[in-house]
Formats: C-alpha cells, structure tokens, sequence
C-alpha cells in the first residue's frame, strides 16, 4: 500500500509552487492554469483520505514516520485523526476557491500570488499531519512567511503596518511555545507528542506549559485579549489571503489546542478553564457587540470571526468542566463535537463572506458599509448568496453555522445554565450585526450612483459563491458524515482529559 | 626538533603559505589585464587547500611541535568552512573589485594570510599560539580594512579597527601573561589540569578575565563591540563579508580553546560572565539595529546579536554547548555570505547598493536577488523552517539544558524584537515600489550569481535537512 500519501498532500503543492514561479510575470495565464491544477491535484488526493481513514477505529493512522535529525531524535512524523482529516480536507477546498477567486483579480504578480498560496497550503496541511512538537513548529511558524508576503504586497493602503502587526504578533506566541516545546523535550528526550501526552508533570510544571501554549494559540485563534492584530491583517488583505486566513490559520489555533494543552497539560487546562471560558464569552459577547458598530465589512466579518471562534474554544474547555466535575461524558463529547463541526463551518461561512465582500470590492473599490445599499437591485444572484452566508453566519437552522453553535450552547448549558445562556446572547447578537449588514448593503434603494452600475457576478464567481453554499448547506442539512468522521477522535480525546497526570 | 610527522600534521597550512608566497610573486610579475588569471588560481589554492584539510584528516586528535598544535575534528570543520567563505568572499568580489580598480593582487594574498591565521588559532594548543594566530589574522584584516585608501571612511575604519584591536590583543596577552604567572604554562592541555590548584587563585581569576574580554572583542560581542558597526560600515563590502564570516569562525574557534581547552575547569566563573555578555550582545544589537539606515550598518548590529546568541551556547559549557555554538558560528556565516553577497551582486561603479532605501522595489527589479534575500533575511531573524531557526533553536536547547531557562526566555525576547528590522529589509524589497532613476542593471558575472543562489538555497536546504551538519559538530566535541 502507498503510506506516503500525508507527505504527498504537504509537497505536492510546495513543490508545485515552483513551475507557477517559472511561469513568471509575462505570463500570469499560465501561473493560474498551473496553480488551479496544483491546487485541484492536492484536493484529489486529500479526498482519498476519506476511504483510507477508518472513521471507527479512530486514533492517529497513515502513520509516517523517518527520523529527521538522529543526534536529536527529532522525526519527521506524520498522522491523521478524524480531525485532521476534516480540516485537511477543508483546507484543500478553499484552496481551490481562493485560486478561482483570484483568477482575474490579481493582476500584479500574478505567478508569486499563486506561488504563496500554493506553498501556505502545503504549510498548513503539514501542522495539521505533525505528530512531531519540533515539526509542528515548523509548519506552524514558516505559515507566516507566505501569509506575510501576501497581506504586504497585495494588501490594501495599510498593508505594511498590518502585515507586520501580524507577523511579529504571532511569532511572539509562538516563540514562548518553543521554549515549552525545549522545556518537554529536556523532560522526555523526544518531540513526540503522544509520548509527552503520558508524560508524568507537576502542576508547577504543568502551569506554565499551559500559559507557554496558550499564548501562541491564543494568538492565533484569537482570542480576547490577544485579537488585535486579525482585524488589521483582515481589512488589509487580499481577499484570498483573508478567506485563507480566516477560513483555516484561525483553525490552526484551536487545533494546537487539541493536541497540546488537551493531552500534555490537562490538569493545568482544568485549573485554568474559567479563564477560558470566560474570555470566550468576552468574545461571544463584547466582540459581537463591537463588530455591530463597525463601518468596514471586512473589519465587522473579522470581528465575527472572533466571536465565532469563541465558540469553539468554549466548546473545547468546556468539556474539561463536565468531564472533571461532573464526570458528564456525554455532554462533554457533546460541546468537544460541537466545537469541531464550528471549526470546519466557520471555515466555509467566513471564507464565503470575505468572498462576497471581495467581488462588491472588486466593483466598487471600497469596503465601507455607507457606500452600498439597494445591492439587490443590480445584482440578485450575488443578494441571494449573500443573503444565505448571511443566515449561515447568525447560526440559523439548516445552515451549518447552526450545528456547531446548537451543539456547544446545548453543552453549556449541561456544565452551567449561565454559561449557556450567555453563550446563547450569541444567536442575538450575531443576527442583529449580520442582518443589519445585510439590511445596509442590499435592501433599500441605490443611493450610490455607482452601485446602479454595478455587474452581476460572472460565471467564475458563481462557481466560488455556489461552492461555498452547497458546503454550508450540505453541513447544515446532513452534518451526520462530518459527525461520524470526527466522533471516535473525539472520544478519544474526552478520554483523554479525565486522566489525571500529576 | 620538529619532526616530519610534525610537518604532515600542518601540511594544509605549510602549503597555503607556500601558495601566498608564490600568488605574491606571481602578481608581481603579472600584466594587470591578466590578473583575471590570479583570481582564479587563487580560488584553485583556497580549494586544493580544503581538499587537503579534509584527506589529510587523522582519525583521531593529533598534535605537532610539542603540543603548540592541534588536529582535532573541531578544528578541521572551522577551517573547511572559514576556507569556504573565503572561497565565497573571491567569488562575491571581483566584479565589485573591477568596478572600483581595487582588483590587485594584494587582495588576494592577505586574504589567504589572514585564513591562515584563522587555521591556526582554531588549531592552537597553546596560548602563544593562540596570539600568534590571532595577530596574523588580525594584522590581515586591517590591511584589508584599509584597501580602498583612497576613501576617508575606510581609513578611518582601518584605523579605529586598528586602535581598538591593538588594545584587545594588549587585554588577552596580560590575561596570558597572568594565568602563566599562576599556573606555570602556556600549554592548554597542562593548564586545563592547573586552573583548580593553581597557587595563587586570585591571579587566574584576573588572567581569565582579561581573556574573556579579548574573546568578547574577536567575537564583538557588547560591550565591546564598538568597532563592529564603523568597520562593517567603513571597510569596502568584501572585506566586511571576509570580517562576518571566517572572522566569526575564528573567533569561535579561539574562545572555545581558551575556555574549554585551558579554563574548564573555572567554567563557574566564567559561565555568569559569559551570560551577561549574550545578554547584552542581544539587547544592544537587536535594539540598536532597529534604527539603522544603512545596511551594512545594520548586519554589524545584527552580527552583535548573533555574537550573543553563539555565546549563549558557550555557556553551556558541555559538548551539546559547544556544538550548538558551533552549528551557530556556520549558520552566521553561510547567512553573512549570503547577505553580503546580495549587496555585492547588486552594487556597481559609484553605487554600492548598502543604504536600506536602495533595496526599494527589488522585487520589481530583480525578483531572483530578491528572493534570495529575503531567503538570508528570515533566515538571520530565525524563522523556520531556515537554517537560522535550528541554529538559534540549538543554542536555546542548549541554555535550557545548563538549566537556564531565563536565558533562554531572554533570548527569544530579543528574537522577537530582531525580527522587526530584517522584516523591514523583506518590506522595502517586496512592498514599497522601487524610486525612479534607480539603476536596474545587475552585475552580469555568471559565476557569481550561480554561486550565490546556492549559497543562500543552502539556507533552505539546511533548515530541512541539517542532520549530519549536526551530527558533525557533535562528533568534535564528545569523546
């Protein structure tokens, strides 16, 4: 049996970067054709994943593993869960729509544009796969590189200010998380992360890992305090790098998440789960509140995002309130499923709405709210995607915005009422900023007489729109297979946290 | 008596001072539009000269002339590599040379003296040694430093590089000259087993303390790191590129005689001092070169902080210590070269490409240049998956396993802070349009181009696979 197919996903668009680079700028046709087929390639071989990952059977499988630096015992280790698995293959599929969206948008250097996205994916992929601490990191830092370069030579009249914000920001996180990865490394001897998830720590120990990680995927996802720099790196970025972003780095946080403080500190993660939670309300909450008064599309879907992503840190530690006080499994599987299947579906909403908010600037050449209105009008294929994304991202039912939110309020509710119903201010607050914005750029009549002028979308952006609509419907109608794929890893997880390891 | 044996052990050298000898005369009695020729005999002799270090290699650690000498493992890794950036350095600097009618033949032979004086002080087993090395080097090198006399900066250069060498040498000698009044040697390897009973205690601590700053001066680590910036800035690119590479190799390679050769058993002395030198090396380079306009200026910063994080290494004071420092010293200088060489691929008669401004829309211009550097810019930051981050990540291993986890949390601060200033280089290059009336005209010298590419796609090939590099600088320093 082929058992490299992990390595092939991370190389093959890192190394298909390379003709779309040769392609140079004379001909930016032949950079895109080469870019979709890298990008179309990689999808194809992340859907035999599907077949080849026993749903079942759960645990870490398709495993790799080659020792990379021998005097260190550092391996170049590679594996997938049900988990990984979903994000892998969300990560390909936005991959493929970033490249359509982009087809004629970017005009300046076409073949770096589609050079960077083509090598951020294989990067991403590749923190996904890690089952080695030393490997992660490096996937999860050279991310920033192509993210960097994307935001700051593409990017809007700020860019630079941005992107730097962006990038020393993360690094910042990141770089306390090296010196817990050195610091579990001198303890075990290894970089291997299911070695280090029996490793036997103190709380002392255990607290400041935990405060190590956090602040690099803190960083990351983000969360309250630490989310200054999304909204920045979002208004500022091309569309593609903001659908990139916020469709899958965001994940990359709470992923690091689920396989470093869940496993390697989980009595220090129960110890700090009310501060968790309650940054994550923060960001339910507050952060739903100051996207309402935002004037920028781009920055009002940004700070959604954030308010989203709360969700999902809620329904991860969560699970660490109903497994260590009330030993309620179910429920704590419940919120954990909750928090995964909002992971994938904000993946696919926040990158359908950054589009949408791409193809109105693509027309208008502004973002600001106050310059739109009566949109219907002109463009009623575009209102009726805008309007469903819209529905997806205020969470209504048979959307897949929905699943995940229903599924972590209902386990919060389990662990504590109040927290359930603070979590549940969401489905208030979230439609109140998201119809309102829908309500001030497509309802109403055409006060801009440039938006009279305005085209319908075209047919490739009706391929990325109609895409991004049957993933969100078919999550919301029959998130059943999503479920199923996830649930074992899931399980395992839950399992995990009731271990005590001091 | 010196034996033959004696002889066979320093062949690699013996030879290359045959080879300057005879490139001296040669240039002497050469038409200048020949000299082309000379650039490349030169080259011939740097790798015939490698080739000789690596067959010559003895399975196991030599010594010649009583111990004065040492063939160790350690020692033939600097010297292959400080041969390398020398070979680098020629390739880098003949058009630059050309450009300004500097392309004589003296270029080339002080060079080759000055990597001898680097090969025998990584091989010294003697304190006299060790200043005989270092003032060939040194001596060298303010030649070289004062190349361009013509230019006033360069002068200039020359001559506080001069003042303040003179007065570091000074500081080592009256160090050696006390640790011999204490111990009763000039051998390392007698001394080694001295320092713990040495008669007079006080005296040692005094004379490794003046040692410590003579090794802080070759490193330019703070605070004696003054004549870095004036140097880099003021010397003629080649020589700063000659200066951040085999120098640092040197530099390394002295430090590690001294302190592990002579003084390890008084590494508890030595360890906290050397601790407050990372830190600051670390702390003004990072936060000086932040607001630096000229480039050249700003590596001489950036070399401070490298300074401080090679001796975070050091301070291990272990084998794991001493070969992260050393994976350390080679990564700055294949990034050194790299840089440098961009500079030097990119300046021409009258412009020397070394403001920060002049990198403005490069990737415009010449996206191949661009890209390389900024390969050598994130690689100097530390960012994965480049040479520089396993480099940084090995010395911080290494201050966690001296349990010394606040210098290691120290250390990546200031990383972060690093970051900001190769980030901006990335930015002009790639984010701000490029100023009209800039020339867009690249040096046409193939070789040079070819070479540098590898040099700088050898960052990346590094980062992914660095194994047996590591394996090699473990193999020098255990057993």
């Amino acid at each position: 049996m082929f058992n490299h197919l992990l390595s092939l996903l991370i190389w093959l668009p890192i190394i298909g970067a390379v003709p779309v680079l040769l392609a140079g700028s004379g001909r930016p046709n032949a950079a895109r054709w080469l870019a979709l087929l890298f990008m179309v390639l990689t999808f194809v071989v992340s859907l035999f994943l599907l077949p080849q990952y026993n749903a079942t059977a759960g645990g870490m499988q398709l495993v790799e593993s080659h020792v990379w630096i021998a005097s260190l015992g550092v391996h170049y280790g590679l594996a997938v869960d049900g988990i990984s698995v979903a994000l892998i293959v969300l990560t390909t599929i936005v991959g493929i729509l970033v490249v359509v969206g982009a087809w004629e948008v970017i005009k300046v250097n076409t073949h770096q544009y589609m050079a960077a996205m083509l090598v951020l994916e294989g990067l991403m992929i590749g923190v996904f796969c890690a089952t080695d601490a030393l490997l992660f990191y490096v996937f999860f830092e050279a991310m920033l590189i192509p993210m960097f370069i994307l935001i700051g030579v593409w990017g809007g009249p700020r860019r630079v200010y941005a992107t730097l914000k962006f990038f020393i920001y993360t690094f910042l996180g990141s770089v306390f998380m090296l010196i817990a990865l050195m610091y579990l490394y001198e303890r075990s001897g290894t970089f291997d992360m299911h070695v280090w998830a029996s490793l036997p720590l103190t709380m002392k120990e255990q607290t400041w890992l935990f405060f190590g990680f956090l602040i690099a995927f803190a960083i990351k996802v983000p969360m309250v305090p630490v989310h200054t720099w999304l909204p920045d790196a979002h208004v500022e970025a091309p569309t593609g790098g903001s659908v990139v972003l916020a469709a899958v780095m965001l994940k990359v946080g709470t992923y690091g998440m689920l396989r470093f403080i869940l496993p390697i500190v989980p009595d220090a993660g129960e110890h700090f789960t009310w501060l968790i939670v309650v940054l994550s309300l923060i960001a339910i909450i507050y952060i739903g509140y100051v996207a309402l008064v935002q004037e920028d599309m781009k920055k009002l879907v940004a700070y959604s995002s954030i308010a989203h992503m709360g969700f999902v840190t809620l329904g991860i530690f969560i699970a660490f309130m109903l497994i260590r006080h009330d030993g309620n499994v179910d429920a704590a599987r419940l919120g954990m499923q909750g928090a995964m299947v909002q992971m994938i579906s904000h993946g696919f909403v926040s990158g359908a709405m950054f589009t949408c908010i791409g193809v109105m600037y693509d027309r208008l050449h502004t973002r600001l709210i106050k310059d739109y209105g009566g949109l219907i009008n002109v463009m009623p294929w575009f209102g009726f995607f805008y309007v469903l994304f819209a529905m997806a991202n205020c969470g209504l039912p048979g959307t897949s915005g929905f699943v995940g939110e229903f599924m972590v309020i209902l386990a919060s509710f389990s662990a504590n009422p109040w927290i359930g119903l603070f979590a549940a201010f969401t489905l208030i607050i979230g439609a109140g900023y998201t119809l309102w914005l829908v309500k001030r750029v497509l309802w109403g009549q055409i006060t801009n007489p440039h938006v009279a002028e305005m085209k319908e979308i075209n047919g490739r952006e009706t391929f990325v729109l109609a895409a991004f609509a049957a993933l969100v419907l078919f999550i919301g109608i029959w998130p059943e297979p999503l479920v199923h794929l996830m649930d074992s890893s899931v399980t395992q997880l839950v399992q995990q946290l009731a271990v005590h390891k001091i | 008596m010196p034996t033959f044996n004696d002889i066979l052990v320093l062949l690699p050298e013996f030879y290359l001072v045959a080879a300057a000898c005879l490139l001296l005369l040669l240039d002497a009695f050469m038409k200048p539009e020949q000299r082309g020729v000379l650039h490349w005999i030169s080259i011939a002799v740097l790798l015939v000269a490698i080739y000789l270090v690596i067959a010559g290699q003895p399975p196991e650690t030599v010594t010649a002339f009583g111990g004065m000498f040492v063939r160790d493992r350690a020692a033939e890794i600097l010297k292959v590599f400080s041969l390398l950036s020398v070979v680098l350095v020629f390739i880098y600097s003949r058009p630059y040379l050309v450009d300004r009618k500097l392309f004589q033949g003296e270029f080339y032979t002080v060079m080759i003296f000055a990597v001898i004086g680097v090969m025998l002080l990584v091989s010294a087993g003697n304190l006299v040694m060790i200043y005989l090395g270092l003032e060939l080097l040194t001596l060298s090198s303010y030649g070289l430093v004062a190349l361009n006399r013509d230019s006033p900066l360069s002068s200039e250069a020359a001559m506080k590089y001069f003042v303040l060498g003179a007065l570091s040498s000074g500081m080592l000698l009256y160090g050696m000259s006390m640790v011999y009044g204490a111990a009763g040697t000039l051998d390392l390897a007698a001394l080694h087993g001295a320092t713990a009973h040495a008669g007079m205690p006080h005296l040692m601590l005094f004379g490794l303390i003046f040692m410590l700053v003579g090794i802080a001066f070759k490193l330019g680590a703070a605070p004696f790191h003054m004549w870095i910036p004036d140097v880099y800035q003021g010397a003629s690119t080649p020589v700063t590129t000659f200066i951040a590479s085999a120098s640092k190799l040197a530099a390394f390679g002295m430090a590690y005689r001294l302190l592990e050769g002579g003084m390890a058993d008084l590494a508890h002395y030595w360890q906290p001092m050397l601790a407050v030198i990372a830190v600051l090396s670390m702390a003004i380079g990072n936060l000086v070169a932040i607001v630096q306009t000229n480039l050249k200026r700003m590596l001489a910063y950036s070399t401070i902080s490298h300074m401080g994080y090679l001796i975070i290494g050091l301070v291990n004071a272990g084998p794991e210590g001493y070969s992260a420092a050393m994976f350390y010293a080679i990564s700055y200088a294949l990034m050194a070269t790299a840089a440098f060489g961009v500079i030097l691929a990119l300046a021409r008669a009258g412009f020397e490409c070394e403001e920060i401004d002049d990198f403005k829309g490069l990737n415009q211009r010449s996206p191949w240049m661009a890209f390389l550097m900024m390969l050598a810019m994130f690689s100097l930051a530390g960012v994965p998956p480049l040479y520089g981050f396993f480099a940084k990540y090995l010395v911080l291993q290494a201050a966690i396993d001296a349990h010394m986890l606040w210098l290691a949390i120290v250390g990546v601060v200031f990383a972060i802070i690093g970051l900001y200033y190769y980030l901006r280089v990335v930015k002009m290059m790639y984010f701000d349009k490029a100023e009209e009336g800039v020339l867009t005209k690249l040096q046409p010298d193939a070789t040079l181009r070819v070479v540098l590419s590898l040099n700088a796609l050898v960052l990346v090939a590094l980062g992914i696979y660095w194994g047996p590099l590591l394996g090699w600088c473990k193999q020098a320093f255990v057993g």
